[in-house]
């Protein structure tokens, strides 16, 4: 590109002509060469700014809650205040139920409502939908988790885990929709085409063509969706409520990573403090292998059909 | 009025396969059964209209070739031979469609587009493996027959069957641009549609790939209608027993492909095929 500007240029420089044309031609070129380089280097700095962030945070993490990690911080129940060790099994293990919940009820929803936004529906409707999902989608999550507390938690008389499913399932809903959305109107119109021709009916050419061409994508946003719900606090400070010790049902209250990070964080003691960084670091590490683990399992997919 | 003395493409290698397409004593298509019935077909895109007025007959078990400058109407003549058209949102049809004496319109349309085949301008295969794309119209219609043998059969029509009989578990998009078109045959033709309609299938094609196209249209006449749209006047000319010109979404004339090449009865015709517009 740039070699090509630059025989351009010079072509024109060759070109007879006054001297100050031919100065102002260098200045032009002056000009776009470090206005190309200015916009390369403040781009390549703003990509390296987003992955450092990403570094530094894992770095910090490990630094800080590292030392902490240990067999007992995965197998044990909170140590007593003023007692050294214990760990936070029980809130690994309520994490994953109250994502387990939230999935149960953020996933399907969010996708048969993204397949009814991208295949059926007319005009008015779909708008509305969308625009509510976006409006929804910017409601504060402590708001989601008032409504949970109302919805749930009052008439059932106590916090469960149930309600902090519910609050982080229905914050999921909205980025679901869309993501699923998005992909399935990337699909090309001509698969829809040939499975139509070969008389499949709308729906079954909606499930057996157009959600499986899109299935990477959408996967992928679904994963996303519940890694983002994974670090959620706010909402499960008044529907999961906490608990110190091993949860005994689905209708009472449970202790979360997040929260666990929270309580631990404000505490005063500093063997909180070091357990909360190693709290994090284990979020963390979760979901980064969530991700991970779904990328490769979809790049498998992927190469399937590349080659 | 003729254009012979013109030296056209078209007609010299119309010349070349007059006689192993032209049927002996089809003068017109008046004495052939006939698949479809067309009468005063209206289509209308809102209120822009785009066919006006459309009267033709396509007969049982030839090639009949659309031809006409781009935007003429051609494909959305051809998709509402098997209702494709319905799925664009805003459109409107007048008129009839028989085919073999049913009204199109009232049929169900799955039952139709089982009956009816299209392969489509760029080659769309199902992101299946080939197996699955030609196993595909077999099992929504409930075929619980034997599908490896029914699959290798349309293959084999297809002319596809030798090129990926060792990879049938592959993913379809390892083939090349020719050979994806050539399974969307073997997919439409699992189903044994009565009808093939293509639209454009070789515009993306290279000239040994479309030949091969062409040689299995001249294979499958003997057990497939088939109306194909087509940009290219040679291959209207090499590959179709009758030819319909449409301008402006009007059908301007229809005859065997060999007189309408030659001695075409309209002069817009014979502007458009000695090239003079289109």
């Amino acid at each position: 590109m740039s070699e090509l500007l630059d025989g351009r240029m010079n072509a024109s420089a060759d070109q007879p002509a006054t001297n100050s044309a031919s100065i102002a031609a260098k200045l032009r070129m002056l000009w776009r060469k470090s206005l190309n380089l200015v916009m390369l280097s403040l781009t390549a700095a703003c990509a390296l700014v987003t992955v450092s962030v990403l570094g530094f945070i894992l770095g910090y993490l490990i630094w800080h809650g590292g030392s902490s990690l240990s067999w007992n911080f995965f197998t044990k129940l909170p140590a007593p205040v003023g007692e050294t060790g214990g760990g936070l099994a029980n809130a690994i293990v309520g994490s994953g139920k109250l994502l387990l919940i939230a999935s149960l009820i953020g996933i399907p929803i969010g996708l048969m409502g993204g397949v009814y936004l991208a295949e059926f529906g007319g005009r008015t409707f779909p708008f509305m939908v969308r625009y509510a999902t976006d409006l929804l989608n910017g409601v504060p999550s402590i708001i989601i988790g008032i409504f949970a507390y109302t919805v749930v938690v009052v008439p059932m008389h106590h916090f469960s885990t149930l309600a902090g499913g519910c609050a982080l399932g229905i914050i999921m809903i909205p980025i679901a929709v869309r993501s699923t959305e998005e992909f399935l109107r990337a699909v090309p119109r001509g698969l829809r085409e040939a499975a139509m021709a070969l008389g499949a009916s709308k729906w079954r050419t909606v499930a057996t063509v157009v959600v499986p061409a899109a299935f990477q994508g959408i996967l992928t946003g679904l994963m996303l969706d519940v890694a983002r719900v994974a670090g959620e606090t706010a909402p499960l400070l008044f529907t999961a409520f906490g608990n110190r010790y091993w949860s005994p049902g689905w209708n009472q209250p449970i202790a979360s990573l997040p929260v666990m990070i929270y309580t631990y964080a404000i505490a005063p003691y500093d063997e909180w403090h070091q357990q909360a960084w190693a709290a994090g670091l284990v979020l963390m590490g979760l979901v980064l292998l969530a991700n991970i683990g779904a990328r490769i399992v979809l790049s498998r997919r992927a190469s399937f059909l590349r080659s | 009025m003729a254009v012979t003395g013109v030296p056209n493409p078209a007609i010299s290698v119309r010349m070349r396969l007059a006689g192993a397409l032209a049927q002996p004593g089809e003068a017109s298509t008046a004495d052939l059964p006939m698949r479809f019935k067309i009468s005063n077909l209206n289509f209308f895109y809102g209120a822009k209209q785009a066919l006006f007025d459309i009267n033709l007959d396509v007969p049982v078990n030839r090639v009949t070739a659309l031809i006409g400058p781009s935007g003429c109407g051609k494909s959305t003549f051809l998709r509402n031979l098997n209702r494709m058209q319905e799925t664009i949102r805003h459109t409107r049809l007048e008129g009839e469609i028989l085919l073999d004496g049913q009204d199109v319109l009232q049929m169900d349309v799955v039952k139709l587009r089982r009956r009816v085949g299209m392969v489509f301008q760029r080659p769309n295969p199902f992101p299946k493996s080939i197996f699955e794309n030609v196993a595909y119209g077999l099992k929504i219609n409930g075929y619980s027959g034997r599908l490896k043998e029914h699959v290798e059969k349309s293959l084999r029509r297809a002319a596809l069957w030798d090129e990926v009989k060792d990879k049938l578990n592959q993913s379809a998009y390892t083939l090349s641009g020719g050979q994806q078109q050539r399974l969307c045959i073997a997919r439409a033709l699992a189903v044994d549609p009565e009808v093939l309609l293509l639209d454009e299938p070789c515009s993306a094609l290279d000239p040994v790939t479309t030949a091969k196209i062409e040689e299995l249209m001249f294979q499958l006449k003997g057990i497939c209608t088939m109306v194909i749209v087509t940009h290219n006047m040679q291959q209207a000319a090499r590959a179709s027993d009758f030819t319909a010109f449409l301008l402006d979404g009007t059908l301007i004339e229809h005859a065997v492909t060999s007189r309408l090449f030659t001695t075409p009865s309209d002069p817009r015709t014979e502007a458009y095929i000695t090239g003079r517009f289109g």
